[in-house]
Parts: structure tokens; C-alpha cells; sequence
């Protein structure tokens, strides 16, 4: 099978856009990712387009009304906060299978404001803070608070991912928000569902992004290798059976299941990831995953945050574009923005952000219900 | 209009002249349970065998959230349980008799499983529905 590249990646910058449609929000990033590689809509050969809060109404072929109605397929993708990435994924499938040699991936969402989550009933009564809750900030803050019993992390940790998260994105033009928030404004802040405080929540925005995958042929054909990303590994897991299933969303077996089988897939370990950017849709939820993706046993997650390791500069960066707790979460767009600030840093074009000297890094997202994407990039040899 | 309350989820059972309980369903192969009907099982993929088990009423604290910030009209603040019953079964739900503070609240602290009105919620034919609770054991 041919290997598989991005050429062309790029992300809008993320806010709210209540002037604006889903597709013409989605058009911008196609745009970008296609000037990125200075190539246009008549070279793609397919569009793969995620997007959940539309995901009947075709988005895919109403931004192509918006950019150029080539004829070309389009697959329309949902997948809850794993949308993203898995369009892109099914766009790098494609690729490796040999179907095309150069395909658009785009993600893109438009957000309401206020909680996610617990859905109201159709018939009875309604059981939101009657059989506990099912919001979204309840629901990780039970994750994190699991992760407590066991491991003895405290609130403090749990806080300590914002303020890093937060201060990254000073770094990061794109983000939503550019605003230090010290310890004490996290913890101080309104309590949402504890331990998550509105500052550990991430933030509901508009946004897009997207990418141009290519195969090797084709991108050296085109003369597009120079700032080429490998896609190393592309995985996509379902939550296998765990025994709190029905009452406790598992977001750590399918994590743990994806970064073992996309270590697998690159032919490398967790010691070689340079900086990774993964789904802190809440503050709680970050934490979990450095131990479920490897880069430190679950009990030293806590001492992780502490000292500064995941942190700009620190031993593995992690979320340095700010997260989607700074950066903003556009459900269907976040998994594509993931491998645009990844991609970023391995091109050394990230500015004041850059994580120095990195080769190799991984993008994660969760969707709740659950669906866990991993990707393993790599700079273009 | 029923003059009975009805059960606010499908595993809580209300026999007529017994006590209302929580039902679990067994799968024969592997001996997974589960809440709510079903016929094939998760974990193993056995068909059609489950059978129908009356859930313990005690059980420990797993995990928890205290709710402070939920939808329109849903009284808070108040805590949000993950309890694991004593025959491992892992439930949902409010924990009640309880000062919402981290403070008073221990994981694997013991619990029992109360059956009381649901908070007076009242469905759009006005009939009352009886729920279940988690309190601490005295």
C-alpha cells in the first residue's frame, strides 16, 4: 500500500459566526488547506466532510455549491466528537487503498452556547438530576473523580490543566481566547459540576479545518514532499465492553485500545512522540489520557501537571495550540484543528509556540458514546 | 391518569401489594448483569439468555460529581453517584441525605437504595412516578 501525506492543512480561526452557514464556515478552511498546497478544487477526487449538528443535511455537497461543484463523491461523516477525525481518516483510507491519489478531508461545526448532554425525554419525565446527570461536565467530572480515588489526583491537578492550557494559547493567534487564568481564577471560578470548574469546561465555538491527503506518487508528481506530513498510523477504536459501561461513559478503554494499536501501526512507542495534542474537553478529562496514551503510568499523571512536563518546553508538550479548553471545541472540526497544530510544529512554522526539534507527533480525540481517534504524524523525509 | 405512580426507568419494578425493587438482567454464559431488558449480551454475545435478578439494595460509592450548573429548571445543587451494588451491578444515580461537599463524601463509602417520589415530577397526563435513590448507611 502507497503511503499517504498531507500536503495542505489549515484551520479558520476559531469564534462564533452567527451570520454565517455550517457550509460556508467549512468552505473557508477548504480554501486555506487547498492554498496551502497551492492546488484547487478540480485536483480533488473526493470531499470526506465531518460535521454533527447538521449531520443530515448534507453539508459536504453544500460546500462544494459554495467553493465548486465538481461531480466528485462526497461522504458526509458523524461521529460525534471523533467526527474530524474520522473523515479524515476515511479521506487517508482512501488514499492507502489506492481509490484516489488526492482527496479533501474537512471538519466544521457551528455551536449553541450553554451544557451538552443529558437530552430530554421523549415520554415520562424528564431524568436530568433525577437519576444522577448526564451533562457533559458531570459525566467527565465522574471520570476524573474515578481517576482520584484510584491515583489520589486532586482538584489542584485537575486545575493546574487549564491554566496550562490557557496560557498556551496566549501563544496561539487562532485560539478563541488569548487570557492567562492562574490557579486561583480556575479554582475560584464557578463551579459547574465538581471538580470541573466554567474555566475547566471547554469552550462552545464555531470553527473549521481541514486537509489535503495525497498519495506519495502523486504528492512528488505534484512536488508537494517539502512540507509534507507522513501520516504514520490512523486509528479509530469503539469502547469495548467494560463493567460501568451502561452508567459511566468509557473514555479510557478506547483510548488505551487506539494508542496501542497506533504505536503499533507507526512501528514506534510513547518515548518518541515530541507533542501531542489531545481531546481536555474538560480540564478532568486530560489528565486521564496521559496514562492511557502511555506517556506516563496513570498514578504519575497528577505529578505530571506538578511539574511542568506536559507543559511548552517540558519533557512532552501537550495541547500547546491551547486545547479545546482555550482553543475552542467545535465538535466535527476539532479532530482536523488537532492535526493542523501538529502538523504545525513538525513543519517548524508554529512561531512562538513551536515545540523545538519535533519529528513526531499524536493527535487524539474522544466522541461519548464512544468512538476514539489517534493519528501519528510525522515530517516528510 | 394512573392513580399509581409509575416507575420513572424501566428497571424499577413496582409489584402490586409488594415492595418496589431494582431488576437487573443476568446473562446465563458469562454472568454479566445488566439494567434493562435486553436479549443479547454485550460482553460475551450470548442470545437469549438473560434472566431477570432482583438487584441488591446496598452497595459502595464509586465515583461521583456534585452538580452545580444543570438545565432550566432542575434544582441544584446535588450529587450525581456512580454506585457499584453489592452484586457488582454499577448504577446511576442521585445520592441524597448528603451535604453536597467533597468533604463529607468518601469513596466506597457504603450505601443503601431508597425508593421515594421523583422530586414531584409529573408527566404531561399528570401522573406522579415513584424513583430510586442512594442515601448513606447508617
Amino acid at each position: 500500500m502507497t503511503d499517504a501525506y498531507i500536503v495542505g492543512v489549515d484551520m479558520i480561526k476559531f469564534g462564533r459566526f452567527p451570520d454565517k452557514t455550517v457550509p460556508q464556515i467549512g468552505a473557508q478552511a477548504a480554501l486555506m488547506a487547498l492554498d496551502d498546497c497551492g492546488l484547487s478544487i478540480q485536483h480533488m477526487q473526493a470531499l470526506y466532510c465531518g460535521n454533527l449538528g447538521q449531520a443530515s443535511g448534507m453539508v459536504g455537497q453544500r460546500l462544494l455549491q459554495e467553493i465548486g461543484q465538481t461531480g466528485m463523491p462526497v461522504v458526509n461523516v458523524a461521529n460525534a466528537c471523533a467526527t474530524g477525525a474520522t473523515a479524515f481518516r476515511e479521506a487517508w483510507a482512501s488514499v492507502k487503498a489506492g481509490l484516489y491519489d488526492v482527496v479533501l478531508a474537512v471538519g466544521v461545526e457551528q455551536m449553541g452556547k450553554g451544557l451538552l448532554g443529558g437530552g430530554g425525554a421523549k415520554t415520562g419525565i424528564p431524568k436530568e438530576g433525577l437519576i444522577g446527570s448526564g451533562t457533559m461536565p458531570a459525566v467527565f467530572a465522574e471520570a476524573g473523580m474515578e481517576h482520584a480515588r484510584h491515583y489520589g489526583t486532586t482538584f489542584e491537578q485537575f486545575a493546574k490543566v487549564s491554566v496550562k492550557n490557557h496560557h498556551h494559547s496566549t501563544l496561539n493567534p487562532k485560539a478563541m481566547y488569548q487570557i492567562e487564568t492562574p490557579l486561583e481564577e480556575v479554582m475560584n471560578a464557578e463551579m459547574i459540576s465538581y471538580p470541573n470548574t466554567k474555566l475547566m469546561c471547554s469552550v462552545n465555538v464555531d470553527g473549521s479545518a481541514a486537509a489535503v491527503i495525497c498519495s506519495e506518487k502523486k504528492a512528488r508528481e505534484l512536488g508537494l514532499m517539502d512540507r509534507a506530513i507522513k501520516v504514520r498510523a490512523s486509528v479509530l477504536a469503539s469502547d469495548p465492553w467494560q463493567e460501568r459501561d451502561l452508567v459511566m461513559p468509557d473514555v479510557n478503554s478506547c483510548t488505551q485500545k487506539a494508542a496501542k494499536e497506533a504505536y503499533e501501526m507507526a512501528g514506534l512507542g510513547p518515548e518518541d512522540i515530541d507533542l501531542i495534542e489531545l481531546h481536555d474537553c474538560f480540564a478532568t478529562a486530560e489528565i486521564l489520557h496521559y496514562g492511557n496514551l502511555g506517556i506516563c503510568k496513570q498514578e504519575d499523571a497528577g505529578r505530571m501537571i506538578d511539574d511542568g512536563e506536559v507543559a511548552l518546553g517540558g519533557r512532552i508538550p501537550v495541547n500547546v495550540s491551547g486545547g479545546l479548553l482555550s482553543k475552542g471545541h467545535p465538535l466535527g472540526a476539532t479532530g482536523i484543528a488537532n492535526i493542523y497544530e501538529v502538523s504545525t510544529h513538525l513543519r517548524n512554522e508554529a512561531g512562538s509556540r513551536q515545540v523545538e526539534g519535533a519529528k513526531i507527533g499524536l493527535t487524539h480525540v474522544i466522541g461519548l458514546g464512544s468512538a476514539c481517534a489517534i493519528h501519528v504524524l510525522e515530517r516528510a523525509q | 391518569m394512573s392513580n399509581q405512580s409509575l416507575p420513572a426507568v424501566p428497571y424499577l419494578k413496582i409489584p402490586e401489594g409488594g415492595e418496589p425493587y431494582l431488576e437487573g438482567q443476568k446473562c446465563g454464559q458469562c454472568g454479566t448483569t445488566f439494567l434493562g431488558e435486553r436479549s443479547v449480551c454485550s460482553k460475551c454475545g450470548a442470545r437469549d439468555q438473560m434472566s431477570a435478578v432482583t438487584l441488591p439494595n446496598s452497595g459502595k460509592l464509586y465515583s461521583y460529581s456534585i452538580v452545580y450548573r444543570s438545565f432550566p429548571g432542575i434544582e441544584v445543587p446535588y450529587v450525581s453517584a456512580i454506585v457499584d451494588l453489592d452484586d457488582g451491578t454499577a448504577i446511576k444515580g442521585n445520592l441524597i441525605n448528603v451535604e453536597p461537599d467533597p468533604e463529607n463524601i468518601e469513596f466506597d463509602m457504603p450505601v443503601e437504595v431508597v425508593f421515594a417520589d421523583a422530586l414531584g415530577r409529573k408527566d404531561a397526563d399528570g401522573n406522579s412516578y415513584l424513583s430510586f435513590f442512594f442515601q448513606p448507611k447508617t
